[in-house]
């Protein structure tokens, strides 16, 4: 094994949840890094990718940019600045001087090349273990439009830190999320889609209307949300190349609110309000048939479905107070997971099926947490005024949510944190932004 | 995405929200009916005006925290707000259900539909059809007070009664 995967693999160790996949991988004595709780990030070079043709010329050090901010994003590495490097990279295909870069203590070194073919932009990368003296893994090639160079920054840097890791990428993926300008008491509220990093937001609905909680289907193509378009909130799909959109459920007298998509696509549950009772239903978009899933006189919503679409998890006030149920897919009988302190609600079942995360109200707080899919190992990961609406990274590592802040100037927006807690990190956005939803990795 | 007709008729929507807000307004609330136009406000000391009723029957009343139980002050002008609503047959309500901003988005939504259900049965309990009284919930998507603190929250956690003209029974 080399030292760079051995470092990764003790950064990864060091993190409380580390998954089982990894504990069976720990062999050997594992150096953990960590100072004042802090893990030590891993030092990396990206040097700007070599232009090998006039018209790529300015996407070179762009792209490197990407690749740098995407990787320094996760708080597992930590960029050594151009100033610092001794030797130059001029050539995509000579060797690499391992002694240049082991000097100034870069770790990984990824090196690359770009050209403009016709209208598609063609990268090359390579990935070095320095202190191993050796490739990681064998140099791969993208090529797409363009105008679209940020997403092949974001499938290159995928690729880096999935072979780094061993864990999947999550840069080449985009969110959907509620925009908000104005005043507290008068906020505009949009329905607006972006890269993850923030990056090429573009809006999906005029402000006309309240827009709450969107969601991604399972092949990123389109996004459920509720709209007050009609004046009473009910449940939309939105087809987010044409974007055009269409009312999935309009019964006289009901409200409809809270839709998720399940793992199949086609299944949509959601949340039904008759006579101010709130329930759990499911809708198949292609039959159209509705199926009751609760049945209770309390609140149940907020539902989302485990990755292979057996269950559903969900809040439920049936105690009492909010707390967090697990039930078959087809409805029956739900158990509880939440036994903690307070109040639990939106629930967000992990891709990788493992945790659940949530929001937790507390003597007068608000936090943003994780627990195992059975109740135990309850984490909290933040703290504040007021955060809520997680949502989970493609490959299950990383969470965002939206966070509010105190008083009549009180604005929203969005932040990310990996599931240790650590890395807590906003998300940069042109406006106010709440209820973010993460899509996944881009095909 | 916007049609042109619905452009037309939020146009029109914003016209008649303007008279009506600017009076709203010295009363310290904002409530937009957002579903249809209200009307004339006419005077207060006009018992069967829509003012009337803002003003001196009542048009809100105020929920204790996660609670959609009446208190005994909710009730009571909910009873002035039936008998007045069963004077003026003309006028139908949509009773609009609020949170304040602790809580979670969707539950404030499930929440305010449970006050506003809870104002209904009420003033159908005191003789009001069904027929005339829609519910809608908000959840916290609309405050009126911006503070962060309970004598805010305390404005925002309520049923507010709007009035429409029964055109459409």
């Amino acid at each position: 094994m080399t030292r760079l995967i051995r470092t990764l693999l003790a950064l990864l160790l060091a993190l409380p949840l580390a998954l089982p996949g990894f504990a069976q991988a720990q062999t050997g004595p594992l150096r953990i890094e960590i100072t004042e709780g802090v893990i030590e990030p891993l030092p990396f070079a990206v040097p700007d990718f070599i232009a090998e043709n006039a018209a790529a010329g300015q996407f070179g050090a762009q792209i490197s940019r990407v690749i740098s901010d995407n990787l320094t994003g996760t708080g597992l590495f930590r960029e050594i600045p151009a100033t610092a490097f001794i030797s130059r990279v001029a050539d995509f295909g000579a060797p690499v001087q391992y002694a240049d870069w082991k000097a100034i203590n870069a770790q990984a070194l990824i090196t690359g090349a770009v050209s403009v073919q016709g209208n598609q932009l063609v990268v090359k990368f390579r990935l070095y273990d320095v202190f191993s003296g050796a490739e990681m893994g064998s140099g791969l090639q993208f090529a797409g439009p363009t105008d679209g160079w940020r997403r092949i920054a974001h499938k290159v840097s995928d690729a880096v830190y999935s072979r780094i890791t061993g864990e999947g990428g999550y840069f080449d993926s985009r969110v959907v999320f509620v925009a908000e300008s104005g005043p507290k008491d008068n906020r505009r509220k949009r329905l607006a889609i972006m890269d993850y990093d923030g990056a090429n937001v573009q809006y999906l609905t005029d402000g006309g209307a309240i827009v709450l909680a969107p969601r991604f289907s399972p092949t990123g193509d389109r996004v459920l949300y509720t709209s007050y378009e009609t004046g009473q909130p009910r449940i939309y799909v939105l087809d987010v190349g044409q974007v055009q959109r269409r009312v999935l459920q309009s019964q006289p007298g009901t409200m409809s609110f809270a839709p998720r998509f399940g793992p199949d696509g086609r299944t949509v549950v959601y949340s039904l309000e008759q006579g101010g009772n709130t329930d759990i239903w499911s809708l198949d978009l292609g039959a159209g048939a509705t199926r009751r899933l609760t049945d209770a006189p309390s609140i149940e919503t907020a539902p989302s479905f485990s990755p292979d679409g057996r269950q559903i998890v969900f809040e439920s006030d049936r105690s009492g107070t909010q707390q967090l149920y697990i039930m078959p897919a087809s409805g029956g009988e739900a158990r509880r997971i939440s036994f903690g302190q307070g109040r639990y609600g939106t629930p967000v079942w992990s891709p990788r099926g493992d945790l659940i995360a949530f929001t937790k109200q507390h003597a007068g707080r608000f936090h943003i947490g994780v627990m195992r899919i059975d109740g135990s190992e309850e984490r909290l990961l933040t703290a504040s005024f007021l955060d809520e609406s997680p949502t989970w990274a493609p490959n299950g590592r990383v969470i965002m949510f939206s966070r509010e802040t105190r008083g009549a100037d009180g604005t929203t927006s969005l932040f990310s944190v990996d599931i240790t807690g650590r890395n807590l990190r906003p998300v940069r956005t042109p406006e106010g932004a709440s209820d973010p939803a993460w899509s996944p990795l881009q095909q | 995405m916007m049609t042109f007709p619905k452009l037309a008729v939020l146009g029109l929507l914003l016209v008649l929200g303007a008279c009506s807000r600017s009076a709203l307004d010295d009363q310290g609330t904002n409530d937009v009916t957002l579903g249809g136009a209200t009307g004339a406000l006419g005077s207060p000391s006009d018992p069967t005006s829509v003012a009337h009723f803002q003003q001196v029957v009542g048009d809100r009343i105020f929920f204790q925290v996660d609670q959609s139980t009446l208190t005994q002050d909710a009730q009571a002008t909910l009873s002035a707000q039936a008998n007045w609503l069963m004077a003026n047959a003309d006028y139908n309500a949509v009773i609009e259900g609020h949170a304040d901003e602790q809580g979670t988005r969707e539950y404030n939504v499930a929440l305010g539909a449970r006050r506003a259900n809870a104002v209904r049965e009420f003033l159908i309990s005191r003789g009001v059809p069904g027929s005339r009284i829609e519910t809608v919930s908000y959840g916290k998507e609309r405050p009126v007070a911006v503070c962060s603190d309970e004598s805010c929250y305390s404005q925002n956690r309520r049923g507010v009664t709007v009035l429409r003209v029964g055109l459409t029974g």
